[in-house]
């Protein structure tokens, strides 16, 4: 199994929700986040005084698939996520050993 | 405000509503102050702020009721300096008693919200670092030793400024505005920059309270100025008027001055200009026409949105801007009576632009300059005898964590996710803040 981790745009996120879905993966974690990459943050203004914002805000989309079906995930979600612009994201893929459904106990891919 | 006239004893009842009104519109300004200073502050000190400026309600209330209208409405005492002790107390002042054409006690209301919003005014020069217990025992100090001889000198019983110099302040440009600025100046130096000043991002945590507090404060002031014509006429409707055109024209000017300088017309801009422009208008407004009243405000609005980068410059943490706004405007619009005052407003003194020469000029000038000393000069001296007695400024840990947390065991709001507040860090916040026109000025100084 491998856990796929994406940083997207917030403003992306219902795109890969739906690509996700059409390819039948059944759940996925998102977490606000915030973070930088060659984008480097905004600069705002207050009063006539200049401040450098580093950290823009991202989600951090989360699914634990199986090992088949990594690739044409990271696929779903660089289509659905990309805009052609700086910022777009990263997506990563890390293997997992083990995953349990808490509510039964099942393991392995039975619990995805 | 026009002389107190004694001999005419005798209430007018269209006065004395359009009193009882303001009265009640002016002690709005302080819960506005109070939004407006809450919004500009981090998360962690807004509940701080806000009962900064709410507690000198009650603070200065009882302050003024048992010594503070005495000495600052009774009978001169001494020179035109401090009135007597006579209404220590309120004593011998019943519904009966009148002052001008209304109830003394209505009068002695009226003045008693213009004590409070400029003891809160002050709190904005010290966010995010004061003891509160420090602030407790300054208001009632700062009040009967700063707020109470300047008013005398102003509006009280044959006061100096007004009776001898001839100096104009309609409704508080050297009493509240220059007051409350050179105090916040002061006691800003005394209490020295917060952790992070010129280093970390502390950006205004909520604009739109900003907003509400700003259009709180200008609802407010249509009684503070309309009110101080101390009856219901055509002075009043002319300094309602001039109120309404120089937040006007304040806002625009400073917008003006953003998107030329800093590309963008800001919420916060508009808040400030505005404030700026009524800020200027204060001494002004029964003093100048419609044309200069637009004036008075658009000037404060240029000159105050440039005034607020002097902190970053000259190193001192201002946090709110009491200095760049309230003093700066203060100082503006009580100048400018000297160029637009005119004799259809004052009865008589008139200013350069209407053919009074330069003599009015001056008379102001001198009252900005000892009313601007005195008040910065005893309030340093307050604010470092409480320094050294119980301390003024909050522990460095106090300060970090955040005061509403440390001093008064609560938050703001629920955005925690085990039952306390998110922690704030100077990363989550961003940070490198570099004021614009400086940007030479990088050095972290605290």
């Amino acid at each position: 199994m491998k856990l796929i981790t994406a940083i997207v745009k917030p403003y992306r996120l219902d795109e890969v929700k739906t690509a996700l879905q059409e390819l039948g993966v059944h759940g996925l974690t998102v977490t606000e986040a915030s973070g930088y990459g060659r984008q480097r943050g905004h600069t705002e203004v207050y009063r006539g005084a200049e401040y450098q914002v580093d950290l823009v805000p991202k989600v951090r989309i989360e699914v634990v698939v199986e090992d088949a079906d990594a690739d044409p995930v990271i696929d779903a979600v660089l289509r659905a996520a990309r805009t052609g612009k700086i910022g777009d994201g990263k997506v990563w893929a890390v293997p997992v050993d083990t995953v349990v459904r808490v509510r039964t106990g099942e393991r392995g891919p039975d619990a995805l | 405000m026009p002389p107190l006239t004694l001999a005419a004893a005798r209430i007018d009842t269209g006065d004395t509503a359009w009193l009882l009104a303001s009265t009640a519109l002016v002690l709005l300004m302080t819960p506005g102050l109070a939004l407006f200073y809450g919004g500009m502050v981090r998360t962690k000190n807004v509940l701080n702020m806000l009962m900064m400026s709410f507690v000198s309600i009650a603070l200065v209330t009882v302050v003024w009721l048992l010594a503070g209208y005495s000495l600052a409405f009774g009978d001169d005492a001494f020179a035109g300096i401090i009135g007597g002790l006579d209404h220590l107390g309120m004593a011998g002042i019943g519904p009966d008693s009148v002052t001008g054409t209304v109830p003394t006690l209505l009068f002695t209301t009226f003045q008693l919200t213009f004590a409070i919003i400029t003891a809160a005014l002050i709190s904005g020069a010290i966010a995010d670092r004061t003891r509160f217990a420090a602030w407790l025992v300054f208001v009632p100090v700062w009040t009967l030793l700063v707020y109470v001889p300047v008013a005398h000198w102003v509006w009280g019983p044959d006061g100096w400024i007004t009776n001898s110099l001839g100096a104009v302040d309609f409704a508080g440009g050297l009493v509240v505005e220059i007051a409350s600025g050179a105090s916040g100046l002061a006691l800003a130096l005394v209490l020295g920059p917060r952790i992070g000043f010129k280093k970390d991002a502390m950006r205004p945590h909520n604009l739109p309270m900003v907003v509400l507090g700003a259009g709180l404060l200008w609802f407010g002031w249509l009684g503070f100025n309309g009110g101080s014509a101390l009856g219901a006429n055509g002075l009043a409707a002319a300094s309602l008027l001039n109120t309404v055109v120089a937040g006007c024209t304040g806002l625009l000017g400073w917008l003006l001055v953003e998107q030329i300088r800093d590309g963008h017309p800001t919420t916060f801009g508009a808040a400030s200009g505005a404030v700026a422009g009524l800020v200027a208008i204060t001494p002004a407004c029964g003093t100048v026409g419609i044309l200069g009243g637009a004036v008075v405000g658009l000037a404060a609005g240029v000159v105050c949105s440039y005034a607020v980068a002097w902190k970053f410059r000259f190193d001192y943490d201002d946090s709110l801007d009491v200095v760049g706004v309230h003093f700066v405007g203060g100082v503006v619009g009580t100048l400018l009576i000297g160029l637009f005052a005119t004799a259809s407003m004052t009865g008589g003194k008139e200013g350069l632009f209407y053919g009074g020469g330069l003599g009015q000029l001056g008379r102001q000038a001198v009252a900005v300059v000892v009313v601007a000393a005195y008040t910065f000069l005893v309030t340093y001296g307050i604010g470092k005898a409480i320094d050294k007695v119980m301390g003024f400024r909050a522990s460095a840990e106090d300060e970090l964590t955040g005061l509403d947390q440390t001093v008064h065991a609560e938050s703001a709001y629920d955005h925690g996710v085990l039952g306390h507040a998110a922690p704030q860090t100077a990363a989550l916040a961003g940070s490198a803040h570099v004021p614009t026109p400086l940007s030479k000025d990088r050095s972290p100084s605290a």
